[in-house]
This record gives C-alpha cells, structure tokens and sequence, in this order.
C-alpha cells in the first residue's frame, strides 16, 4: 500500500465527521497542514515583529528580510499603485511557501499538490484581479484584450486569443503550482521506493539520487511559491495599470 | 565484472519501476471529489485567519519597525555630524589657544630678550662711563705729571750743571744765567723732537 506513489495524496478524515448540512467539512489531513503552516507563519513573523531591537535578532531578521523581499517583488512588478495588496500578496506567497516546505517534511502531507486548493487560490486571485480592473478602468478594462499596433485583419483573432489566455490563467496558475508539487514528490516516493527494493547491494544509486532530488524538491519549493506569488503580482499589474 | 553489475542494476531498476507502477490502481486521489469540499472550507477559514492577522496585527508591526529603525539611523547620521562639526570646532579652538600662546611666548621672550639687552647696554654704557672718567682723570694727572716734570727737569738740568761747571771750574756762576741757556737747550731739543 505504502509503496504506491499516489498514497502519499490520499487526504482522509482526522477526527469525527463534520457535517454542514449535507456537506461534509470534516477534518483532514490536508486540513491539519493547512492550519500547521498557518500557525507556523503566524507565531515565526508574530516573534519576529515582537522585539523592536535596531539591531534585529535572527527571527526578526528573517521577518524583515520576507517583508522587504516581498514589497520590492510588488513594486518592481506592479508598480506603487499595488501597495494596499502588499498583505494579501504577503500571506500568499509565506501560505504556499510554507504548504510547500512543510510538505518536504517525510511523512507529511502536501497541501499544494492538490489541485482543488491551487484552484481555489488561483480562482480567487482571478476573480479579485478581474474586479480590481473593472472598478479602476470601468469598462475600458476590456481594452486589455485588444493589443494595440495591431492590423484590422488580425484583430478578431488576437481578441479571441487573448481573452482565452485571460480565461486559462486561473487554470495555468493553478495547475503549475499543483504539477510541480505532485510531480516532484511522486518522484521522490518512487526513487524512495527503489531504494527499499534495490536494498544494500544496489540501493546507494537511488538513494543518492534521492538526496539530490530532496534538494531540487527544496528550490522547487520556494521558486512554485515565488513563481504563484510574481504572477498574481503580474495579473495585479494589468489590472492595474491599464497599458496593454 | 563491472559490466555485469551494471546490467543488473539497470535491470533491477526497471523491473522494480514496473511493479511501482504496477501498484498504482486508485489513480490520482486529487481527482477524488470527496474531501473537495472540506478542503476548500479549511482553506478559506486557515487563509482568511492568516490573511486577517497578518494585515491587522503583524505586518503592521514589521512595517513599524523598519521605519523606525530607517528614522534611528537617519537621527543617528544626523548626530554623528553634528558632532563632527562640534569636534571639528574644538579642534580649531584648540589650535587657535596654541596659537596664540605660542605668540605669547615669543612674545615674553622678545621682551625678555630686550630688557636683558637694556640691562647690558645700560651696565655697558656706565662702564664706559667709569673708563672714560678714569682715563681722562689718567691722562689729565699725565699730563699734569709731563708739565710739571719738564720744570723739575729743568731745574735739575741747571742745578746739576751748575754743580757740574763749579766742579769743573771751581767757581760759581751764575745760577740764571745757566737757567736760561739750559731752558734754550730744551727749547732747542723740543723743537727738534717736533721736527722729527
């Protein structure tokens, strides 16, 4: 059972069974990470706010170096005007960082791999930054799929094709995040699994390759949560200013 | 030997993904629509928790912190300049207080030196003063001495002559008229010493 790749995904119950009207709210497993990686950003970032040194600590180091990170990561991208979103792009991109890492831990589960959480955070994203264009620009937000220095020929065309790679960009975002996680960490559990049956005469390769692959999972990790990160920056961009 | 090894391995590797795959019969359980709901519920209640706590309690405070320190460091520039300048003004009064006792000094020196040098012309110029008087007082008693002993000469020159001739002759003459020819005789004797 434990050597099947896709085990590791299974998301079941912890705890009784939780039910809102029909719909069953229990939790799970992939619930029990969410709150654990929560709770992690929030006590990290709470300790590293608390003491107001001029010479910081390590924890409020690391607190302050995330802030700033993120804030030149909207500004270089999105310009001054994205400042108000600085927290809802700060708590994204620390919850996937922190879904993402914690998932490296053996044994534990990976909220990102799962396609209906990216989805929903994809969606979100998608949704809000559809509405942030249409209450900043009005209508005129329509004016995004309609490149300009375009032939009349072509126009039909490219409008088609924009507002399906304005459509597809939940999907893409969502699915770029949910493959990598779940790509990187079947590979992992099969090179894992060669290592037990190869055992002490063959399983040095695999296991090698294991600790390389922990590593890339690693940089995968943080670079998925960066990447989800600088493409809402991105999406908030145009939205914003409107210079298609 | 080598060889042989790595076949195995290679073999071994390829079988053993075979049955790693062969074991794979549920599919992918994020396709599985069961728990959709509940994770979808425990996302938005872990997020909307930390996105709300994040902007409302933590952030600011990080925010808050940068600023400050940004400011401290500012204020802290801003003192270490003007403590610069106040240094550097005490520097120059420093320099300038040295300055100006080292004018003092060579001041008090010059005076010292010219009243040092007063004192000496002073004591010099009444030494010479004493000499001068001294000298003169020598050469006048000298002169006085010289006038005087032209006379006595004199009269020694007529008495001894005098004595001298009677001697000779056995006879007195007459003492005036020896002392006028032997008054003649210096006359003449002084006129050639002055010729001379």
């Amino acid at each position: 059972m434990a050597s099947n790749p896709m085990y590791q995904f299974n998301v079941y119950r912890i705890g009784p069974e939780i039910k809102l009207g029909s719909v069953d709210i229990s939790f799970t497993n992939a619930s029990l990470f969410m709150v654990i990686s929560s709770l992690a950003i929030l006590i990290i970032f709470n300790l590293g706010a608390k003491k107001k040194t001029l010479i910081p600590d390590k924890l409020q180091l690391l607190s302050e170096l995330s802030y700033t990170f993120v804030a030149k990561m909207i500004s270089d991208t999105a310009g001054s005007k994205a400042k108000p979103y600085f927290s809802f792009i700060f708590s994204l991109f620390m919850f996937v960082l922190f879904c993402n890492m914690f998932g490296m831990i053996p044994y534990a589960f990976t909220v990102t791999s799962h396609i209906i959480v990216t989805f929903v955070l994809a969606a979100f994203i998608f949704i809000g930054v559809t509405i942030i264009g249409f209450i900043k620009h009005g209508l005129g937000y329509l004016k995004l799929f309609v490149p300009s220095g375009v032939p009349m020929v072509l126009l039909p065309l490219i409008v088609v094709i924009e507002i399906i790679s304005y459509l597809s960009r939940p999907i893409s975002l969502s699915v770029r995040l949910f493959a990598n996680m779940m790509a990187g960490h079947t590979m992992m559990k099969v090179f894992g699994g060669f290592v037990i049956s190869l055992g002490i005469v063959g399983g040095w390769l695999p296991l090698s390759f294991s600790v390389a692959l922990t590593g890339l999972e690693i940089l995968v990790a943080f670079l998925q949560a960066y990447v989800f990160a600088i493409l809402t920056c991105i999406y908030l961009n145009d939205a914003l200013n409107l210079h298609h | 030997m080598l060889k042989k090894i790595i076949i195995f391995v290679f073999v071994t590797c390829f079988a053993c993904f075979n049955t790693v795959f062969a074991a794979e019969s549920g599919g992918m359980p994020q396709l599985n629509p069961e728990f959709w709901i509940s994770q979808i519920f425990w996302l938005i209640i872990t997020f909307g928790i930390l996105f709300i706590v994040l902007t409302k309690v933590i952030l600011p405070k990080i925010s808050d912190n940068l600023e400050t320190r940004k400011s401290q460091i500012l204020e802290n520039i801003e003192t270490a300049d003007k403590q610069k300048e106040e240094s550097q003004k005490k520097i120059d009064e420093y320099e300038k207080i040295i300055l100006d006792s080292k004018i003092k000094a060579k001041n008090y020196f010059n005076e010292a030196r010219q009243k040092i040098l007063e004192d000496i012309n002073k004591k010099r110029n009444a030494l010479e003063k004493d000499l001068d008087e001294e000298i003169s007082s020598v050469e006048n008693e000298l002169s006085e001495f010289r006038n005087k002993s032209g006379e006595k000469i004199n009269k020694i020159a007529a008495e001894t002559s005098a004595e001298l001739i009677k001697e000779l002759i056995g006879e007195e003459v007459n003492s005036s008229s020896i002392a006028a020819i032997v008054e003649d005789q210096a006359k003449l004797n002084k006129e050639r010493k002055d010729v001379v």
